[in-house]
């Protein structure tokens, strides 16, 4: 069996290596298909649903479906992208995004989705959540008002023993992350940043710390998320 | 309490994908799980306070606060309150002067809503410390409540005669009833254990699975996947282990028949998992229950050592050297969206019961990583009937797409509720006169429980099958005098809103949006653009990973689909837009606050 | 042909999107040749003279005094826009929703760092002042909103954009630039 598989983006032929995630053969093809929840070198959790493209005629989510030989998937279409924009809406209603309050606005993920989407206003009524903000860790604030609830930080972030810092807690819309009350007060600096960095959003903060970067210099004040890849010169495998 | 969290942590080997049966004892030493027995677990099982929170904050069945020396789970579905549930619900607040998810001052009582217990058949129902108490009537909660503060204990103050059947049994002493209407070649009561064992332990596996594909059985869970197939993938995936899962995790409100087929047929069903077993080449079975029929556990014990006396269970079967295969049973406590096989999988490995996405599908990677046959506990009956009779003897039943039979849970407004087994191929009609209800009488048939659809009698011609409706076995017959939108629709949507895992982003937020138009339409605020913008919404579910989800819409798609005319009634013809914005309202609390009268 | 009439109002917002407005520096001059304007904070026309084409809506709306201004803008304007993160989700004034009415009376009034005393807890009253609403609605949580140009303020550029698009009936032409929630 070769390593290697063709599959088709929208009827444009692309290439992958066998096993290799959707999202990440379509990125090395100069492909973009928006994600959130996912990040690199993470392992993929279908939670948000921004990926979704169809998959010989079925909806899959791009970050968690192997590249499999003549698999024809649908991505910038039209249905496809409305899907996606309502769900970039409905997280904005779900939670308390404050954008111009924020400290991750400019290099917010989830923003950077709603312009490139064209949001200019949700078609849902805002929820209005009551949520609290957790301070008590002393390099960190939880900021559960912005938290999309990606699960980026759970699974991206653990202690040298395999143990949770961030975890989900209760269930359905009542969802929340929080974060282990003895090990969010060892958080190290290092781990402080990584989890501030792998937050798509501006949910955790580390202190002291926030508009560092200038309105215009900021990661997707000029460029739409996504157009790096869409920019890239692709080598024919 | 040191010592005794450490005892059973022990109990369990330290190990953590045990954490579902470290959680469940802890929680019926203790009544409800403390932060410091939290910590402690952690401690013990090297994990963190969150990892355990996480499992715990997950069930409806663990609390984190105490829930009183009595806790009353009254059970809210929409049959429930169609069989007198609310005045039952008054008495028990009146009576005890609390509100649901409150306990008494006193600390003796706590009074809790739950998810559809299994029992639509007999409702209202509850669950009080593990016992179930049936057909409750506000006299009986006014007698519960006045034994409870006699501090009677909870089997004295069981006062009808106990059902049918063994839950007539020392080792269950129930009310419940099993109302068993039809039987059929599945429910028979000439079975004799062991027999099918006997016969497969002169067969091969291969020769197994192919009788099961003879037979073309297809999963009872409502999925239809056929049955010989999903066990030949697992039987060739690569694996060191491998394991079968029965799944009686039936949380369909409406569904009640693995209960009839645990409390009745528990030797067929375990017959069914060594069949399993044996073809597929695993060595251990787990049969997951809900927690709402933890009153059978040890009846059910009882069952899986007497088989292992006579050897139809552990190592070397029959004398067959090799063929090895023992069962455990593993509780759940209090989830809807584990009964989808790869979150009850989850479950069973202590976690959150959310959906795993696939592929990889369990019959690759299921259980602890492992290759995992999850089965309905019909389908496992089926077997070993398939087994006995031969794959062509199963097939002259029911029709070429939908061989055999099935059984139906059928309750609502009809004569007979009950667990009725019949071959594929009945409509609807011949389902409303043989349970007696009369077709005028009908407004609406609920078919396949809430994830299902809603029918009108239009279509009651249309027959069971996976070719045409579908049916993991709920039949809710609906009577001309509901209101279908506010007895069926919004009690289902709360349903869907409350037992979401809240993984995915479409199924945790979209049925409250749905919920709230529909509220809106009730409360006669509703324009045609709400009506439009739920079939909408109700659409972008379907990018949700799991059947929970993809299917949290229907009881409004459905409804607004064969039954327009009563949203339609209930919208503004004279406008387009309405916010639903309510002056009076908004300005309450401010004008309170304040100490002025609003003029507005 | 008569000009275009254009309204505009600030309700619960901080008039930085009218700021953003004027913030068109030169091509005010244009705008006052495209178009007439009637009551808004600009002229200082207080009520409404005749029937306008456009309402640009500043603010959501914390109590009844804005939903009764909003109310009258949409029956007397023919498109209405919503400029600015607080017409569009509330803004900041909306970090009060989930707060109750009490609390955030008695930060104001009684516990703030600006009250000098209050012991006797009195809060405004006065059947003339404008009722506080529960909690800070959006714009089109309210009535039937058209446009929504969002930002904190909108930049000047997407103002002009989006209203010259309005009035000359041309496309929206808007770069990825110029449309922002901050």
């Amino acid at each position: 069996m070769s390593q290697y598989v063709r599959f088709t983006v929208d009827g444009t032929e692309c290439m992958g290596i066998r096993g290799q995630y959707l999202v990440d053969a379509a990125r090395e093809n100069g492909v973009y298909i928006p994600t959130l929840c996912n990040f690199p070198g993470v392992k993929p959790k279908g939670g948000c649903r921004i990926c979704t493209v169809r998959v010989n005629g079925k909806l899959m989510t791009a970050c968690t479906t192997p590249v499999a030989e003549n698999m024809s998937v649908e991505n910038e279409v039209k249905d496809i992208n409305e899907l996606r924009k309502s769900i970039i809406e409905l997280l904005f209603i779900e939670g308390n995004h404050f954008c111009p309050a924020c400290e991750k606005s400019g290099n917010c993920e989830l923003q950077a989705l709603a312009y490139r989407f064209r949001i200019m206003v949700p078609r849902f009524p805002y929820q209005f959540p009551v949520r609290k903000v957790d301070a008590t860790h002393p390099r960190i604030i939880k900021e559960q008002n912005r938290c999309i609830l990606c699960k980026r930080c759970i699974r991206a972030i653990t202690d040298e023993n395999g143990r949770s810092i961030f975890a989900y807690r209760r269930r359905s819309a009542r969802v929340e992350v929080v974060v282990d009350p003895k090990l969010g007060k060892q958080l190290t600096e290092e781990l402080a940043q990584k989890a501030m960095d792998v937050c798509p959003v501006g949910s955790i903060i580390v202190k002291e710390k926030g508009f560092q970067i200038p309105i215009g210099a900021r990661k997707y004040d000029t460029m739409p998320i996504g157009s790096d890849i869409e920019n890239m010169q692709v080598k024919k495998i | 309490m040191k010592t005794g969290v450490q005892k059973i942590v022990e109990k369990y080997g330290k190990d953590k994908t045990r954490l579902m049966d470290i959680l469940i004892d802890v929680q019926s030493e203790f009544g409800f799980i403390p932060r410091e027995i939290t910590v402690q677990i952690a401690d013990d099982l090297g994990m963190s306070e969150v990892d355990v929170d996480q499992t715990i904050s997950f069930y409806h069945f663990f609390s984190q606060r105490p829930t009183g020396k009595y806790h009353i789970f009254l059970n809210n579905s929409a049959v429930a309150y169609m069989m007198g549930r609310k005045e039952v619900a008054d008495t028990f607040t009146k009576e005890l002067g609390i509100n649901f998810n409150e306990v008494t001052p006193d600390g003796l009582v706590g009074l809790f809503e739950t998810s559809c217990i299994g029992m639509n058949d007999q409702e209202p129902a509850a669950i009080i410390n593990n016992r179930i108490f049936t057909k409750l009537t506000p006299f009986r909660a006014k007698e519960i409540v006045r034994d409870i503060k006699e501090g009677k204990d909870i089997d004295d103050m069981i006062v009808a005669d106990y059902g049918d059947g063994e839950n007539r049994s020392d080792l269950i002493k129930s009310v419940v009833t099993n109302n068993i209407r039809k039987i059929g070649p599945i429910l028979e009561r000439n079975h004799k254990p062991g027999q099918a064992i006997e016969k497969i332990s002169k067969m091969t596996p291969e020769q197994v699975i192919d009788e099961v594909k003879r037979s073309n059985i297809r999963g009872r869970g409502g999925a239809g996947f056929p049955t010989g197939m999903k066990w030949e993938f697992c039987r060739n995936a690569p694996g060191e282990k491998k394991y079968i899962f029965c799944n009686a995790d039936e949380g369909e409100p409406g569904t009640f028949k693995d209960r009839v087929v645990l409390t009745e047929r528990a030797r067929l069903l375990f017959e069914g998992m060594v069949i399993a077993g044996y073809a597929v080449g695993a060595t251990e079975g787990i049969l997951y229950i809900r927690h709402e029929y933890k009153y059978l556990q040890t009846y059910l014990e009882s069952i899986l050592k007497a088989a292992r006396d006579v050897n139809y269970l552990g190592k070397n079967i029959l004398g067959k050297k090799g063929f090895n295969f023992d069962i455990r049973i593993q509780f759940g406590a209090g989830a809807y969206v584990c009964g989808e096989e790869s979150a009850l999988i989850e479950s069973a490995e202590g976690k959150r019961g959310e959906p795993r996405d696939r592929p990889p599908f369990p019959v690759e990677k299921g259980y602890l990583d492992m290759p995992t046959v999850v089965n309905n506990v019909e389908t496992l009956c089926a077997v070993v009937k398939v087994i006995l009779n031969g794959g062509e003897w199963y097939k002259s039943f029911g029709t070429t797409e939908s061989t055999g039979t099935k059984l139906l849970s059928i309750s609502g407004d009809c004569k007979f509720p009950g667990v009725y087994e019949v071959e594929w191929g009945f409509s609807i009609n011949d389902i409303l006169d043989m349970v007696g209800a009369h077709n005028e009488e009908v407004q609406a048939v609920q078919v396949g429980g809430p994830s299902g659809a809603i029918i009108a009698s239009n279509e009651f011609n249309r027959i069971l099958g996976y070719e045409d409706l579908a049916t993991g076995g709920s039949l809710i017959i609906i009577g001309k005098n509901r209101d279908i939108l506010t007895d069926i629709v919004l009690n289902f949507t709360e349903f869907f809103i409350e037992e979401s895992c809240g993984s995915c982003s479409t199924c945790r937020i979209i049925p409250t949006l749905l919920k709230n138009k529909l509220v809106k339409i009730l409360n006669a605020r509703g324009v045609k653009q709400d009506i439009d913008d739920m079939v909408e919404w109700g659409k972008i579910l379907k990018a949700s990973r799991c059947g929970l989800g993809q299917t949290a819409a229907n009881p409004i798609l459905s409804s607004i689909k064969n039954f327009r005319p009563l949203y339609e009634e209930k919208i503004q013809k004279n406008k387009v837009f309405d916010s639903g914005f309510d002056m009076n309202a908004a300005v309450k609390e401010s004008c309170e606050v304040t100490g002025r009268v609003p003029n507005i | 042909m008569s000009k275009p009439i254009v309204a505009t109002t600030s309700l619960a917002g901080c008039f930085g999107c009218h700021m953003s407005v004027l913030d068109i520096d030169d091509r005010i001059l244009e705008l006052i040749e495209l178009v007439e304007f009637n009551k808004s904070p600009i002229d200082d026309i207080k009520k409404f003279s005749k029937k306008c084409d456009i309402g640009l809506i500043e603010g959501g709306c914390c109590n009844s005094e804005n939903i009764h201004v909003l109310k009258d803008f949409r029956e007397n304007c023919r498109i209405l826009v919503s400029v600015g993160e607080c017409a569009i989700m509330g803004g900041l004034p909306a970090m009060r929703n989930g707060i109750a009415i009490q609390e955030c009376l008695e930060e104001a009034y009684v516990n703030g760092p600006t009250v000098v005393s209050n012991e006797e807890v009195i809060f405004p009253n006065d059947p003339e002042l404008p009722m506080l609403l529960d909690r800070v609605y959006p714009c089109h949580e309210i009535v039937k909103i058209d446009y929504f140009l969002p930002g904190c303020p909108p930049r000047a550029d997407l103002i002009w954009e989006a209203l010259v698009a309005l009035v000359t009936g041309d496309e929206m032409k808007l770069p990825y630039e110029v449309v922002k929630f901050d």
